[in-house]
């Protein structure tokens, strides 16, 4: 074979190569790594999936904030004003977390329809509403039916 | 009326940046000598516009001119001084500014260095950034000026700079970050004009090589800042968050790396001379795909700046312009392009490949995940985040393969290296390196990963230590006269690959070794925690000029020794009505104590985060090795008054 030739196969091979193994890993993390949104009218309405990492978010309903008065537990519900969601969390709050504030939740949905929290995430500026949220107070009062679930 | 003075400096800089984008290229078509050289002139002239309105702006800020929306809007009469300056890129408006003024200060710098390229080289290298400067003005005047007023109705008092932003990190962050996402349109330009002027030889390579080095240690410091501020700022003890935000600066910094190693093969062997060009366009593409990403307000983001539609589009228009049109030229040109010396397989050449390869499959992984949700969400699937475990996943494994092959490449020659002489000088280091690795994670218990990580380290400071060794014993001269004879391009390699393993180090111990944990603690109680005892001595009030602070006196031991003293403070900012969370830290070389302030849950007690981060300085360490070497290899005599060279 012409060594040019040669040379080109042999670079292309590596690149294939290179590529197809970093394609795999993205496949690999993407699979595991992807965190869906839900509203909690989707929550409610059973189209969430239980036991999987998922995001749920929606405004922080006034008055339903409970500490645990020994640990670092609390719960709250989230609502977009049709359906609300009920969220227990052990540990920090953001310092924007506050009654009637946007905040999305990453976590796993129980049976029980409560949503245990790993991670509570609230913008830092109030003025801002996270998209997620802002969406999903849209789509429940547009009262369209929510995006159906879509798994993968 | 100072604003309005602005406001017609920025159009004067506009129309001055245009002729630059055109009288120089005419020149150059009708070889019009004349017309090609207007392009030192422009440039100085639009440069000298923008510095003026950016002055007016400061004026603006310093002197509380709440009549100016922007300054209104991120400023206030209580912000410290230094404060009240950097809040001039506090926001979109007044950063968009800045990055104009850096590229003017780019371009004013290429303008005074010109006298060393070819005629013709230096009046197109202006008159391309001259395009991304008439780009980026327009931009500013349609959509974003800082200069609206807010009449008849002007504040009393401005809504305050927001409090994330008050801080030194900050202050310095930015213009290291555009300095060096800016400093990529030179070699962008470069590129251009030798796409334009089919003058691409490996002259071409060694003008753009400083350039880029420079741009690529600014940036790599700017990130390095980023991470450090984001650290004790955002008070979650994370150093890197694979953010949209800073996603986009880390692509072009991967992207630029690639490009310094593959200017290297072309200025020395003449080879990959198209790729490094194509190189050059992508990552100048990504720079401005990263000031799209956070300025558009696309993606959620902990950055999540203003999101105003038009812009976006504004911004999205632009970039498609810019690199639709380089990518056509390159098309049309590159095969133009003859490639020089075929390139061994088994040299230096070969191993830039292979790193080039990897770097960019990086840039491409990174891309994918920071744009996947936008994709997701155009194709109706729903709303979705991908998180940091992709990025770790996918990131590790691949950073890691190319640590391993960043120690080969030093050591083996151009075009040709015998395999059995690569083989013989590797396979101690290597065998040393894993044993060694072996021994440490055994004893301290890292487990499998700490393990591959370490056994990398190592690999890399042995084999580069034994090429220096190799390089300085050759010949008969003793070693130092040889060593003060290697070039400063060899040793800023050398003290980058270094920097890339502390950081290495640094990150490894960092997620393997840091311990956290939440508590609630109330005055006079202590926790122990990870071999140390915090015993909260007190709650204090304090009043800082524009915010209010709860400070918790801490003290931590060890063993019975006051080892710090901690005072970390939850602020509440009173323009805009914001609490912050300030953490505390004591700084060491192999450990940080972090602690910062939670809720306030009754009337004593709070929660209270507590991390030990192992070895997290090492981290931004290495990034500031990564930097000097990057200038150090920009410094070397090779780059300084070569014009004879241009036809090597």
């Amino acid at each position: 074979m012409h060594p040019i030739r040669r040379k080109r196969i042999i670079t292309i091979a590596i690149i294939v190569l290179v590529l197809s193994g970093a394609i795999g890993l993205v496949l690999y993390a993407l699979q595991q790594n992807i965190n869906l949104f839900y509203t909690p009218t989707q929550i409610a309405s059973g189209d969430a999936p239980t036991g999987v990492n998922i995001r749920a978010g929606g405004m922080v309903v006034k008055g339903s904030v409970k500490r645990d008065s020994n640990t670092l537990f609390v719960s709250f519900n989230v609502t977009d004003f049709k359906h609300s969601v009920h969220i227990e969390y052990h540990g920090i709050l953001p310092d924007l977390f506050r009654e009637g504030q946007g905040i999305v939740a990453q976590g796993k949905l129980l049976s029980n329809g409560t949503f245990l929290a790993s991670q509570v995430l609230a913008k830092h500026d109030e003025k801002y509403m996270p998209p997620d949220v802002a969406n999903a107070l849209k789509q429940a009062k547009s009262n369209t039916p929510p995006k159906p679930y879509n798994d993968n | 009326m100072l604003p309005e003075v602005g406001n017609f400096s920025l159009i004067l800089s506009l129309f001055f940046a245009g002729s630059l984008a055109i009288v120089p290229i005419i020149g150059y078509w009708r070889h019009n000598p004349i017309l090609l050289s207007t392009a030192r002139p422009l440039t100085l002239l639009m440069s000298c516009f923008v510095l003026v309105s950016f002055i007016v702006l400061a004026i603006a800020f310093l002197t509380n001119d709440f009549s100016v929306l922007y300054v209104s809007l991120n400023s206030n009469s209580n912000l410290p001084i230094w404060y009240k300056f950097s809040a001039i890129w506090g926001s979109h408006e007044g950063s968009l500014l800045l990055w104009v003024l850096i590229l003017c200060g780019w371009s004013t710098a290429v303008a005074l260095k010109s006298h060393t390229l070819p005629k013709e080289v230096g009046p197109i290298v202006l008159s391309v950034l001259g395009m991304v400067a008439t780009g980026f003005l327009l931009f500013m005047l349609f959509t974003s000026s800082p200069f609206v007023r807010d009449l008849p109705n002007v504040p009393a008092n401005g809504e305050d700079l927001n409090p994330l932003l008050q801080d030194v990190g900050l202050v310095i962050h930015p213009p290291m970050l555009y300095m060096g996402y800016v400093g990529f349109s030179v070699a962008f330009a470069f590129a251009i004009a030798a796409l334009i002027t089919g003058n691409l030889n490996s002259s071409w390579a060694r003008w753009a090589r400083p350039w880029t080095a420079v741009s690529w240690a600014f940036l790599t410091l700017g990130i390095t800042l980023g991470s450090w501020w984001a650290y004790y700022e955002l008070g979650w003890g994370g150093w890197w968050f694979w953010d949209p935000v800073e996603n986009a600066s880390l692509m072009p910094w991967l992207a630029g790396t690639a490009l310094i190693h593959s200017l290297a093969v072309t200025e020395k062997r003449g080879v990959f001379k198209s790729w490094t060009v194509l190189l050059a366009i992508f990552t100048f593409s990504l720079s401005l795909l990263g000031t799209f990403l956070v300025r558009s307000g696309v993606l959620t983001s902990v950055h999540a700046f203003a999101a105003d539609p038009t812009r976006g589009v504004f911004i999205l228009a632009l970039l498609i312009v810019l690199i639709g049109s380089s990518l056509l030229l390159y098309a049309l040109r590159a095969s133009q392009v003859k490639a020089g010396v075929a390139f061994g397989l088994t040299g230096r050449e070969a191993w830039l490949l292979l790193n080039n390869i990897i770097l960019t499959v990086l840039t491409l992984t990174v891309l994918l995940g920071t744009l996947y949700p936008l994709l997701f969400e155009a194709l109706d699937l729903g709303r979705i985040s991908v998180g940091a475990p992709y990025f770790n996943t996918v990131f590790s494994p691949l950073a890691l393969l190319l640590m391993v092959f960043m120690a080969i490449g030093p050591l083996s020659k151009w075009h040709n290296t015998k395999p059995s002489l690569l083989v013989r000088l590797c396979v101690w280091p290597g065998v040393v390196s894993i044993l060694l690795a072996g021994v440490i994670s055994y004893a301290y218990h890292l487990g499998g990963m700490a393990w591959l990580s370490l056994s990398v380290a190592f690999w890399v400071v042995l084999l580069t230590c034994k090429d220096w060794f190799l390089k300085v014993s050759a010949g008969s001269k003793g070693i130092i006269p040889r060593a003060r004879q290697l070039p400063r391009n060899y040793y800023g390699m050398m003290l980058a690959h270094l920097g890339l393993v502390v950081s290495l180090i640094g990150i490894l111990m960092v997620s393997t070794c840091s311990e956290e944990t939440t508590v609630k603690i109330a005055a006079g109680q202590t926790v122990s925690f990870a071999g140390y005892q915090f015993t909260l001595n007190q709650f204090e009030s304090l009043k800082g000029p524009n915010y209010v602070a709860d400070q918790a006196d801490i003290a931590v031991y060890q063993h019975g020794k006051l080892v710090a003293q901690l005072k970390p403070e939850k602020r509440f900012y009173e323009a805009r009505r914001q609490v912050m969370t300030e953490a505390s830290l004591d700084a060491g070389m192999t450990r940080d104590i972090y602690v910062s302030l939670g809720e306030k849950l009754d009337d004593q007690a709070w929660s209270m985060r507590i991390y030990v981060k192992a070895f997290v300085r090492w981290i931004w360490f290495g990034g500031i090795l990564m930097m000097c070497g990057g200038v150090l290899s920009a410094l070397d005599k090779r780059y300084r008054n070569r014009v004879e060279g241009c036809h090597a």
